[in-house]
């Protein structure tokens, strides 16, 4: 079959597997909210247990981390996150899943270096756009307060 | 003991609908995940840097501070305060101490699940 690049496209298009759609949203809105309200439930537990509010907070997060941390190295993670798709990936699990993965995937390159270096592989970005539009935010909020 | 109900209907709903739309992002444009959780924080940040950030967390708790979203809010907040404390110097030195607990939490269990973990064939 001679095909030229237009055609070939086409058929590739034509042939890709298409995600659905519905059923995707779906699953990344029940499994991001109930993953949302089980952080909600933790905080609460948190609260009655003593916590000031921001200790709390931290402590879902870290908790949540926690959780797929372990989920993640015994490989039940990614099973849940096939389904789930962004419903894992944008709460904390995601950057914890994004933290861990890749630090598992380079053990063999050395604890150092394998580990060491691939464990912000996606986290390292994350930092850095945080810690860079943090810095920018901050430098307006001091210019602009100095004149207020 | 477990909070208000409805507490955890906004979380639910909010918490969800945030997801929903980097679903959207995945299935129809070409954002990788990585791209996605960097918009979702930088969003954050700007939420929280035009005062957007408190109300919502306010509103539904959970649902706002779960997601990445949430992690940037906490920059930003963070940052206000060193700011208003120590002047231009806490533009640096807000964000990350902010950010340092869920960052220092997702390296040490990171590294140590890697200590005691293999990495398993994945399935496609």
């Amino acid at each position: 079959m001679n095909f030229d690049r237009r055609r070939y496209l086409d058929r590739v298009k034509e042939r890709e597997r298409r995600s659905p759609l519905f059923k995707n949203c779906f699953f990344a809105f029940t499994f991001g909210g109930g993953i949302c309200a089980l952080g909600q439930l933790l905080l609460s537990l948190y609260l009655y247990a003593g916590l000031s509010e921001r200790d709390a907070g931290t402590l879902v997060t870290v908790t949540l981390i926690f959780l797929s941390a372990v989920l993640t190295g015994v490989g039940a993670f990614d099973n849940v996150a096939r389904v789930a798709g962004a419903g894992t990936l944008v709460p904390v699990t995601g950057f914890a899943n994004a933290v861990v993965s890749p630090a598992l995937d380079c053990k063999s390159e050395g604890l150092v270096m394998g580990v060491g270096a691939k464990i912000f592989a996606i986290a390292g970005p994350v930092l850095l756009f945080a810690t860079l539009s943090g810095a920018v935010y901050g430098v307006v909020y001091y210019v602009v307060g100095l004149f207020l | 003991m477990f909070g208000a109900p409805l507490d955890y209907l906004f979380a639910f709903l909010v918490g969800g609908t945030v997801c929903l739309f980097a679903q959207l992002l995945i299935d129809l444009t070409k954002l990788t995940p990585a791209r996605i959780l960097v918009i979702y924080v930088v969003l954050g940040v700007f939420l929280g840097a035009v005062g957007l950030f408190e109300p919502l967390a306010d509103f539904a708790g959970c649902g706002i501070t779960v997601p990445l979203v949430g992690f940037g809010g906490n920059v930003a907040r963070g940052v206000r305060e060193s700011v208003s404390e120590s002047g231009l110097i806490g533009a640096l030195t807000g964000g990350l101490s902010a950010a340092s607990g869920g960052t220092a939490a997702a390296l040490c269990f990171g590294y140590l699940v890697a200590l005691f973990c293999n990495a398993r064939p994945k399935r496609p």
